[in-house]
């Protein structure tokens, strides 16, 4: 691990409506890391990554981004700046065709043109090809989860942020997208955080985990630790 | 002015006034033990003595603005029904009202024998049809669709008046009179005051039927509509049949207003019907605020006094006529536009915030 | 045979004016989930400027273009400074809002320009079974639809455009400026609004001239599916014919509450128009 974290969070709270949602949660992301952040419904796992990426506004804390500030930019701002955020269930606009959904992820690149981008994802994701040009509601749930990580993958981020890429999915082709993700910063580089209900899973091919419960990080640490440690498993992830 | 008496007894017969703590005096306690509608009643005769008293104090020119503001209030209140309790909004409210006002002028010149309480009669009966075959038409459009739909009533029907042209008189409309105060209180009462006396005592019923429909079962449905028309179903709320009977009730009183309009200005004219005018009583509606039957008060008194303000105005500053005539309307479109983006609740919505606040400052 | 004829052909050119207003509609209520009542003030504001620019100028067709640049310009204004706050409250007010500000420019139209009815000539001759005035409404009010259809569907522009709308929150994952693109929908709704303004209003103008030319463009979009451009210009087309034929054999008073029957009817079979996909009830 590099000294120099690349995603650092430092502090974050955050509240909906006079809720406390987020508690004083502080992680560190290396580069090239590929980490879990898990814990029950409810732990604030989805708005940890809204307020990341600026969906939700933090009440106060910082978030770094290569020692850049991100904290106080707006959504279409903060991929800009290398952070690509799939919502929970991809947000796919399913009035698109397939092509339009990945070209929308690249729109903001002033190098749009450039087809090696678009050409790449393509090749990530087979069962898109044949698809291109029909409507994203064709899609299985499987293909709409590959489609929403390759959009986000043509703006080219540093940090891929997925919240609950296994919801819904058979665990078979659920298997197949923690597989991908894995090659993807094997060979890429990319950076990973990965928000999962499916702790069992999710620690299974991450290297780091963070346990969330009621808006504080509980506890953290390598994925084969906090996998064998009983006590964290039967408190906070329920296996 | 009227405010002093009658905003007494419109707050406690306003539905937001119910929830109120009764005080432990005896005398309270057997107020709140008296069933709603005699309560309501009670309150509307109170209220008519206090028009009653104000029109002794007053003069003739205010008489007539004191009527006006009678069966505006009439018609806000009905709208607020429709509006602020089952949650659809309409725009042809004014048409409702163009329907009472012409039956009125054609009983008056058709069947001049009739007594005026025999023409309210019918007005209302002509109302509650019409109401059935525009609420029952529209009871399955919602949001948009029913302010749209009721938008091209609004528009389309003051064009009858011209297909019609032989018995509604086109344009120029009909002009009636009616009779003035009876013999033995001429000496008492002019023609003026007796025209207000006689559209304050069929208001003050009106909205004590009002008030009880609102604070009764069909209230309750029609407001569990409002908040959620889905939820009201599954929970056993018959929708569509409630829809169309708030529907009806607000067209029945916006029709007894146009009635009471006609009878006391002793002219109809499709111009006075327009989409402006609905506009006008709905941007008045949410000045008030459109939870509450009080907030129709303000609103009457806001259309009746700012059209002769504009006036005033218009002529101190020597503004044109053109200038003079939409002052109010432009004054009502700012007034919707910023009380929504800055006082969702109302005029009344404000002020009872206020008086919350100060009395938690008290205690 | 001929008062058919020439019925067809002058409800064609009239429809296209309210499929004009009706696409107007639509674009808004796609992007925002809002019927923009106040759509005939902001054509109104539009047509008058385009009336002052004509006098000014003597040119017409400076007058024209003035009417599109005004309306344009008055459609993001008023989505920057009066709807987006409002539009989060509730659709309630909402609506009411843009009611506000239909009575606002009515009545201050005819502040400015006085309430009686100023002559006001059509871009072409009108004279004749289907003028030149006729055939510009048509081809005018057909390339814009095209040129619409085309930039919505080929630019990357219109691929936002279409994002923010359908979807605003992965929109600005993606890096859309989804209130940019709502101002951009609001100017491009009101300019479309001002073309159908330009060609309804003559010969007369007066404050309140649209407001039978609404009723027919809202029973349009209506009728083609709120959410539906397609819908909205074929639904102009078609109650521009059967409010001709309405006014030519029944009488034109007859017409705007024809209208209303049509909506009625129409919502009655399909609550979201004849042409519009169904979609999932929301609870």
């Amino acid at each position: 691990m590099s000294t120099e974290p690349l995603l650092s969070v430092q502090g974050l709270t955050a509240h909906y409506g006079p809720v406390r949602v987020l508690d004083d949660v502080s992680l560190d992301v290396p580069d090239r890391g590929l980490c879990a952040v898990l814990g029950a419904n409810g732990a604030g796992k989805t708005t940890l990554l809204r307020t990341l990426t600026g969906l939700h506004r933090a009440t106060s804390g910082r978030v770094l981004l290569e020692g850049e500030d991100l904290t106080r930019l707006p959504a279409e701002k903060v991929i800009t700046r290398g952070l690509a955020h799939v919502p929970e269930g991809g947000g796919v606009i399913v009035e698109l065709t397939v092509e339009e959904n990945l070209r929308l992820g690249g729109l903001w690149r002033s190098d749009r043109r450039d087809r090696t981008t678009f050409d790449e994802v393509m090749d990530l994701f087979p069962p898109l090809v044949e698809r291109r040009t029909k409507s994203a509601s064709t899609l299985s749930g499987g293909e709409r989860q590959m489609l929403a990580i390759g959009r986000a993958l043509m703006a080219r981020p540093k940090v891929l942020l997925l919240d609950e890429p296994s919801l819904g999915l058979a665990p078979l082709i659920t298997k197949q997208i923690f597989t991908l993700l894995r090659d993807l910063r094997d060979h890429t580089g990319l950076t990973v955080v990965l928000v999962e209900q499916n702790a069992a899973g999710a620690l299974s091919v991450t290297d780091h985990g963070f346990v969330l419960n009621q808006g504080r990080v509980a506890t953290e640490g390598p994925s084969e630790g906090l996998l064998a440690d009983d006590r964290t498993r039967h408190a906070y992830l329920g296996f | 002015m009227s405010q002093p008496t009658t905003q007494r007894d419109k707050r406690t017969a306003a539905p937001s006034g119910s929830d109120r703590t009764p005080p432990k005096t005896p005398r309270a306690s057997s107020w709140a033990s008296m069933p709603l509608p005699v309560r309501h009643l009670l309150l509307a005769v109170l209220g008519l003595v206090g028009v009653t008293g104000l029109l002794f104090v007053t003069g003739d020119l205010t008489a007539l603005r004191i009527a006006a503001v009678g069966y505006t209030m009439l018609a806000v209140a009905g709208l607020q029904l429709l509006v602020g309790g089952s949650g659809q909004v309409s725009l042809g409210h004014g048409a409702f009202m163009m329907i009472g006002a012409y039956t009125m002028a054609l009983l008056v010149l058709h069947q001049p024998m009739l007594p005026l309480a025999a023409n309210l009669g019918i007005i209302v009966v002509v109302s509650i049809i019409a109401g059935i075959a525009v609420g029952a038409a529209t009871a399955r459009l919602h949001g948009p669709y029913l302010a749209g739909a009721t938008l091209i009533l609004a528009v389309g029907l003051p064009g009858l008046t011209h297909r019609y042209h032989d018995l509604l008189g086109g344009s120029n409309g009909l002009n009636i009179r009616t009779a003035g105060a009876p013999p033995f209180l001429q000496d008492l009462l002019s023609t003026s005051e007796w025209r207000a006396l006689v559209v304050w005592t069929t208001v003050v019923i009106g909205l004590a039927v009002l008030a009880t429909i609102s604070s009764g079962r069909l209230g309750r449905r029609m407001r569990a509509i409002r908040d959620d028309e889905t939820a009201a179903a599954m929970a056993g709320v018959p929708v569509g049949k409630t829809k169309v009977v708030a529907f009806v009730i607000a067209s029945t009183a916006g029709g007894l207003a146009g009635g009471l309009q006609a009878y006391v200005l002793g002219t109809v004219t499709p111009s006075s019907f327009t989409l402006v005018l609905s506009l006008t009583l709905l941007a008045a509606l949410v000045l008030g605020g459109i939870g509450s039957l009080w907030g129709a008060l303000w609103a009457s008194i806001a259309i009746v006094y700012l059209q002769i303000w504009a006036g005033d105005l218009a002529g101190a500053m020597n503004l044109s006529r053109d200038a003079e005539n939409n002052l109010p309307i432009v004054f009502f479109g700012v007034v919707l536009i910023l009380v929504l983006r800055f006082w969702p609740l109302g005029v009344h919505g404000a002020l009872q915030s206020l008086r919350a606040r100060l009395r938690a400052r008290e205690s | 045979m001929t008062h058919f004829i020439n019925l067809t052909l002058n409800g064609l050119a009239s429809g296209a004016a309210y499929a004009a207003l009706a696409l107007s509609l639509v674009i808004i209520y796609q992007a925002t989930r809002l019927v923009n009542f106040a759509q005939p003030a902001l054509a109104l504001v539009a047509v008058y400027a385009a009336y002052t620019v004509t006098q000014l100028t003597g040119s017409y067709w400076i007058g024209f273009a003035s009417a599109l640049i005004v309306g344009m310009a008055a459609g993001a204004l008023v989505e920057r400074v009066i709807i987006r706050p409002i539009a989060k409250t509730s659709q309630l007010n909402a609506i009411i809002v843009t009611l506000g500000l239909l009575l606002v420019i009515q009545g201050g139209v005819g502040m400015v320009w006085g309430n009686e009815q100023h002559g006001f000539r059509y871009a072409f001759s009108y004279v004749g079974r289907f003028s030149p005035a006729d055939t510009f409404a048509l081809v005018s009010v057909g390339v814009v639809a095209l040129l619409l259809f085309a930039v919505y569907r080929f630019t990357p522009f219109g691929l936002r455009m279409r994002a923010a709308a359908f979807h605003p929150e992965s929109a600005r994952l993606s890096g859309v400026k989804v209130g940019l693109m709502l101002t951009a929908g609001w100017g491009i709704a009101s300019f479309i609004g001002a073309l159908a303004g330009m060609l309804a209003g003559p010969p007369f103008l007066s404050p309140n001239v649209f407001d039978v030319v609404f009723v027919f463009g809202i029973t349009a979009a209506v009728v083609g599916g709120l959410d539906n451009p397609f819908g909205a210009v074929i639904g102009g087309l078609l109650i521009g014919l059967g409010m001709s034929y309405v006014s030519g054999y029944l009488g034109p008073e007859l017409a705007t509450l024809s209208a209303l029957a049509i909506v009625v009817i129409v919502l009655s079979v399909r609550p979201d128009g004849i042409l519009s996909r169904p979609t999932a009830r929301k609870v």
